[in-house]
């Protein structure tokens, strides 16, 4: 493949685009302001459609609620702002009113990653995903291109539950098609190799499939894989790819701590344990300059990449030991996992347990009487 | 599986669903038991006999229309026997806040002021309460199932292992009548400003939306987000209560954080706001009517109220906010809400 001849957009405009499709078909779409609609895009869906935007200003919880309250009422709201503010600060009210609430709330994080730029630290979300990828219900997708932006927004928009979608800032090449294969939940493998099983998200994709191309010249076979989908999280791609390539490098523009590197290494531990390399931000905070060069100064590039599957296939075995079949995180044989739903035995012999012990001691009988 | 367990839980959802459960399907139900087993059917049903003897909970439900403020009155003595009720036998919970704020509760659900059908709790266009300070779901639950939500005998699953009334409302369990899961507090008021703004702005219909607040949650900054959004977009279809017993965990609201005055601030919001003395059915009323009058604004009624009114050893006292009565403090209590001579 030809890596020089793909052009440049940002992601968020896949989102901004993928929102207007949505506001086409589908009246019950609703669209939340935090202030900043032109630079996530949700200006095109404003000026579009006035009657079903609201400007909540700056206050993120607020917005994050609201747009519970909107899905209870049988719409499909959006709501868009900067990662740092739609997935931490309002990280509460993620966890009850949407999560726990299962309300079908989609939230569209821009300006993810350290690709912010000169806004510095305090707006480059680097912890997200970790948090994000915790929280039971819902749908986590960092699409790699600003096609598969589009394409991500609309999928979310179309099913049913808490989703969240992760943008950058900048302009990334432009590298699936409209005919690429995109179903959330499932993991692409965008290139077939069996030495190191090369696992990404987000423009790291890219600099994965450079990093792949680059290896090849070595005589190194790497498969890569767009992990677009973190939660749910695709445990047969990625445990197959541990089997099949022996060892494994994840990449991503987020801390490796609790990213979606933590995710890969939880499945595949637990199913096909082979070594793993990680690829992200290590434990630190970003700062100011200028997109690209934060991406080479954090490590976030391709050499960085091939660096690891260097480092990885050295410690690859020749067999790898410890085979289970492949599990869930959370299926059966862990243990329960479920809290019961109503009207299962569980209550009803609850229920029967709390009359019978019914009046509890000290309270008699007659109390029981009703007076009106 | 024990034969009895499935007798058990066939003839317990009967039961409870006499109403919409036709004699026809009763007695096949039982015509086809009784061949089965019998023995086991004459004894439940002989003990189920002697249950409802002893079991308030058959009680007719109170009708959705405008009761008279006397009516009232003895509803929320009603009311506040079930949260005593359900709370000692839960063995944890608020009593305060519930018990103070029944004659609100008494007033929005029985006093005509909400449109809702316990037959049809999803109904379309229905006005809808949010009740954002969810550590006061005792009362919320009692008004329900003296609503007929839900029978009144599930009180007594309060805070159990896999009931529908959990310690803070979680939607997911399906109890009817409750509109969200809330108990992180300042969420529910946006929700229900959400609620609001669908209504009002995006369906366009008359339904209405009602959420109750503590006095101590309006130290979450979220709620002047959410106060702020609602005046904004006018919201005359809002109606929030404010539960202003002045009493938190710590202590006197005024002490542990001081958020008064209160009604400048929601006026300054561009609320209409209405004082009142939060345990004067009439008043509460009239009150209620007031807002549903109010154009071009959200309202907020600040009820003034007293913790524990009712059972006189937790008036107005903070330390009951969270706990709930022992056996012997739930026999007085009792007695002093008339059940116990």
């Amino acid at each position: 493949m030809n890596l020089e001849k793909y052009d440049k957009k940002p992601t968020r405009h896949g989102f901004g685009k993928g929102l207007v499709e949505l506001g086409e078909r589908d009246e019950r779409i609703v669209v939340l302001g935090g202030d900043i609609t032109g630079s996530v895009m949700t200006q095109w869906f404003k000026d579009k459609f006035p009657d079903r935007f609201f400007s909540i200003g700056v206050a993120e919880q607020n917005a994050t609620t609201i747009a519970a309250g909107l899905a209870l009422s049988g719409k499909i709201p959006f709501f868009a702002s900067y990662g740092a503010f739609c997935a931490l600060r309002n990280a509460d009210q993620l966890r009850i009113s949407v999560c726990y609430n299962e309300t079908n709330v989609k939230i569209g994080g821009g300006h993810s990653g350290i690709s912010v730029g000169p806004d510095g630290a305090t707006h480059q979300v680097l912890e997200d995903i970790a948090f994000l990828r915790a929280l039971p219900n819902m749908t986590l997708v960092v699409p790699c291109d600003y096609v598969e932006a589009r394409k991500a927004t609309v999928a979310l928009g179309e099913m049913v539950g808490p989703g969240y979608i992760r943008f950058a800032r900048s302009a990334t090449p432009v590298f699936t098609r409209d005919d690429t294969p995109f179903t959330l939940g499932k993991a692409e493998v965008f290139r077939q190799g069996g030495d190191v099983a090369i696992i990404a998200c987000g423009p790291l994709v890219w600099e994965a499939l450079t990093a792949a191309e680059e290896l090849s010249k070595e005589g190194v076979d790497a498969r890569v894989i767009n992990l677009h989908t973190v939660k749910p999280l695709d445990v047969e791609t990625v445990v197959t790819a541990a089997r099949d390539c022996g060892v494994i490098v994840t990449a991503e523009e987020h801390q490796i701590l609790g990213g979606m590197g933590s995710a890969v290494a939880q499945a595949v531990v637990k199913n096909a344990p082979v070594p793993i390399e990680f690829v992200g931000v290590t434990d630190t905070f970003g700062g100011s300059g200028d997109p690209d060069h934060l991406m080479d100064v954090f490590g976030l590039r391709s050499q960085y990449i091939i660096k690891s599957v260097r480092k990885v296939l050295k410690r690859k075995q020749k067999e790898i030991t410890g085979i289970q079949p492949i599990t869930q995180v959370g299926e059966e044989g862990e243990g329960p996992v479920n809290y019961p739903k109503p009207l299962e035995k569980f209550l009803l012999d609850e229920l029967h347990k709390a009359e019978e012990n019914y009046p509890p001691k000290g309270v008699p009988a007659e109390s029981l009487e009703p007076v009106t | 599986m024990d034969p009895r367990a499935i007798l058990l839980i066939i003839h317990v959802y009967l039961c409870y669903n006499t109403r919409t459960t036709t004699l026809s399907v009763f007695i096949c139900v039982y015509g086809s038991l009784l061949f089965i087993c019998l023995p086991f059917v004459l004894i439940f049903t002989f003990l189920s006999f002697g249950q409802e003897k002893n079991d308030s909970s058959q009680h007719m439900p109170y009708t959705n229309e405008r009761h008279s403020a006397e009516k009232l009155k003895d509803i929320a003595t009603e009311i506040r026997r079930d949260i005593v009720r359900s709370l000692v036998v839960a063995k944890s919970g608020h009593s305060g806040g519930p018990l103070g704020s029944s004659d609100i509760f008494a007033t929005l659900y029985f006093g005509g002021v909400m449109n809702y059908d316990p037959k049809d709790p999803r109904k379309e266009g229905r006005d809808r309460f949010v009740l954002s300070a969810g550590h006061m779901c005792p009362v919320l639950y009692a008004t329900l199932a003296n609503a007929g939500f839900f029978p009144r005998s599930e009180l007594l699953t309060l805070r159990q292992f896999g009931s529908r009334l959990q310690g803070h409302p979680g939607r997911d369990m399906g109890l009817p009548g409750i509109e969200t899961s809330s108990g992180s507090l300042g969420q529910g008021l946006s929700i229900a400003v959400g609620m609001a703004i669908s209504d009002k702005l995006v369906d366009r219909n008359d339904a209405r939306v009602y959420s109750l607040t503590g006095d101590g949650e309006l130290q979450e900054g979220s709620i002047w987000e959410a106060v702020m959004a609602a005046g904004h977009f006018k919201l005359d279809n809002f109606c929030m209560i404010v539960d202003n017993n002045d009493c938190q965990i710590d202590g006197r609201v005024g002490d542990v954080m001081n958020v008064y005055p209160l009604k400048e601030k929601f006026e300054s919001f561009n609320f209409h706001t209405i004082e009142v003395d939060g345990h004067d059915h009439a008043a509460l009323l009239a009150a209620f009517d007031e807002a549903k009058s109010v154009k071009g604004k959200p309202t907020c009624i600040i009820a003034k109220t007293y913790m524990g009114q009712g059972v006189s050893f937790m008036e107005d006292d903070y330390t009951w906010h969270g706990k709930p009565p022992n056996d012997e403090q739930a026999e007085q209590a009792l007695k002093e809400l008339g059940v116990l001579s």
